[in-house]
């Protein structure tokens, strides 16, 4: 009969090797620990970098939903659809579209054709419109498209586009503010400082909260960052009239115009007559901000004058 | 005609027997449940992308059980030789053809019954209307569409040696007209003689099932009825090609030895 020591030998060996194995064992799970928080998104996950792909499909779902399905395919006429009319109406997003919207599928091809399209959408329409009814009061239906929105969101949450459009609709047409910024600052936490998104974040706070002070904070930061994306060229450079340059002009133009508007809104027509100079160096239409400019001075020099011809 | 309809019941005994139907019922039931109860910004109202889950799952759904129930009727009564004895009854070759292909086209339309009702009590649960009319216009030209397929299957499985092969060749034929049918015209224009008159005569001669097939975007994004007029006109279109394809199937099985 084995003694008492062998049993004891063994299990402290048995003991040793656990230990060894836990020690061995316990840095690669940590590895993989860190790996899975790195990307704890399960599309990213499963997909890779092709979850982009179904992201911008998703994006471009929910378009065809704002047109209540009357939508191009690969096969029709796309010009007028280059940039979503979702994101190209909540005027935070610049639009590359040419061509006529409502005409893409052109005269019937043959009699087939013809009679196919009385079975399909065969109407240009936009859900915040009325959508197929023309009803305006049925416009909080463009919530159908938000789905297709948070799916992309999820597909790839480096896309601006997917945080203004969805938080824009949110906030307008369904009255659902709170839920638009966290959409917001979902977007920013993933888009540290991006111009776009503290834009729209900015135009919540003006005109949702109605909280001047805060949303010109928001608005300079976000003209800040403009200036940090590309340190080493000038402003002139970067708002020259170019094709490349379009979304970045765009933008200034948007920050520039709404903190001029804000100024204004605040009493403050010498801060709004600087940013009007400021948007018409981005601006298509120069001439028309040129003209509220000259009213805006007129107004001021009116006023600056009043006191004196008062006191005399 | 009592016997046609005889053999027809047969068929559909056949199909509540079996467990297709109540798997593909239940698994989109499940689907569309588990889908409804995601949460999108505390919205309880959305459910466009519900609606076009739901039929599209009820289009594959019928599609699967029209062509692997109709495939495999023929091959069946031969495999297990209750052919013969069936023709020694006062029976004809034209009547088992239409016997089974009623049994099939009833059988589908029980099945689309289940899942449109199933449908409309989803829709109706957030949308709170009943577009009833819009309902039975899709589900009918559904169901109609579904005879042409039914009759081409059944002709497939005088043609082709096994069910899996006919099923899987219907599938491919079904699934690219629904898909690509509407652009074939146009893809034509793109090409060279002589494959843009071979393209363009295959547009011309393939059933456009795709027209009931539309009818999803048109329930889905709530758009109003469509005309009576062209709903007829599809109507007699898809019965039409089922009555081309039950024709042939009919002249194939006539000189088809069944022993």
């Amino acid at each position: 009969m084995k003694s008492p020591r062998t049993f004891f030998l063994l299990l402290f060996a048995l003991l040793i090797f656990c230990f060894g194995l836990a020690a061995d064992l316990q840095p690669q799970f940590q590895a993989l620990e860190n790996i899975r928080h790195q990307s704890d998104n399960f599309f990213n996950l499963l997909l890779g970098d092709s979850s982009r792909i179904f992201a911008n499909s998703s994006f471009v779902e929910a378009d065809a939903y704002y047109h209540s399905g009357y939508y191009p395919t690969i096969f029709d006429n796309n010009e007028a659809f280059k940039t979503p009319h979702m994101a190209e109406d909540t005027g935070a997003v610049a639009s590359h579209n040419q061509g006529e919207e409502t005409s893409f599928m052109g005269p019937p091809r043959d009699w087939i054709d013809a009679v196919g399209r009385h079975f399909i959408p065969n109407r240009h329409t936009h859900l915040d419109e009325g959508g197929p009814t023309d009803d305006l009061s049925t416009s909080s239906r463009v919530r159908e498209i938000l789905p297709w929105l948070k799916l992309s969101a999820k597909l790839d949450p480096e896309n601006i586009k997917t945080y203004v459009v969805t938080a824009f609709w949110l906030r307008t047409k369904l009255n659902k503010v709170p839920e638009a910024e966290q959409v917001l600052r979902d977007g920013l936490r993933h888009n540290p400082d991006d111009p776009q998104l503290l834009f729209e974040l900015g135009r919540i706070y003006f005109e949702n909260y109605q909280n001047v002070d805060r949303a010109r904070n928001i608005w300079e930061a976000a003209l800040r960052s403009w200036a940090r994306q590309e340190p080493g060229v000038s402003q002139s450079e970067r708002l020259k009239m170019t094709n490349e340059n379009f979304d970045s002009r765009f933008i200034f133009e948007q920050l520039q115009t709404n903190l001029a508007q804000l100024e204004e809104k605040a009493g403050n027509p010498d801060a709004a007559i600087a940013r009007w100079e400021q948007a018409t160096l981005a601006s298509p239409t120069p001439e028309a901000l040129q003209k509220h400019i000259d009213k805006l001075k007129q107004t001021l020099a009116g006023q600056t004058n009043a006191p004196a011809a008062a006191s005399h | 005609m009592r016997t046609v309809f005889a053999l027809a019941g047969v068929v559909i005994k056949e199909l509540y027997r079996r467990k297709d139907f109540y798997v593909l019922f239940i698994l989109t039931i499940v689907i569309c449940v588990i889908m409804a109860m995601v949460n999108i910004f505390n919205d309880n109202q959305i459910i466009r992308y519900i609606k076009e889950l739901c039929l599209l799952l009820i289009w594959i759904s019928s599609l699967v059980i029209a062509i692997t129930t109709t495939a495999r009727q023929i091959p069946a009564e031969r495999e297990q030789r209750t052919l013969l004895p069936l023709l020694a009854k006062p029976l004809t070759r034209t009547q088992v053809i239409f016997g089974k292909f009623l049994g099939c086209w009833l059988a589908c339309g029980l099945v689309l019954i289940c899942f449109y009702a199933f449908f409309g009590v989803l829709a109706a649960s957030r949308e709170h209307t009943w577009p009833l009319l819009n309902y039975f216009q899709a589900a009918f030209l559904h169901w109609v569409m579904l005879g042409a397929v039914i009759a081409l299957t059944l002709l497939g499985s005088l043609v082709f040696a096994a069910p899996s092969s006919n099923s899987t060749i219907c599938f491919v034929i079904v699934v690219a007209i629904l898909t690509i049918g509407r652009y074939l015209d146009a893809f034509a224009l793109s090409l060279a003689e002589p494959l843009r008159s071979v393209f363009y005569a295959i547009y011309f001669a393939i059933p456009h099932l795709e027209w009931a097939f539309g009818m999803r975007n048109l329930i889905v994004h709530d758009w109003p009825l469509i005309t009576w007029n062209f709903f007829c006109l599809d109507i007699l279109y898809s019965l039409a090609y089922t009555a081309v394809f039950l024709v042939a199937a009919c002249l194939v099985f006539r000189r088809k030895a069944v022993n």
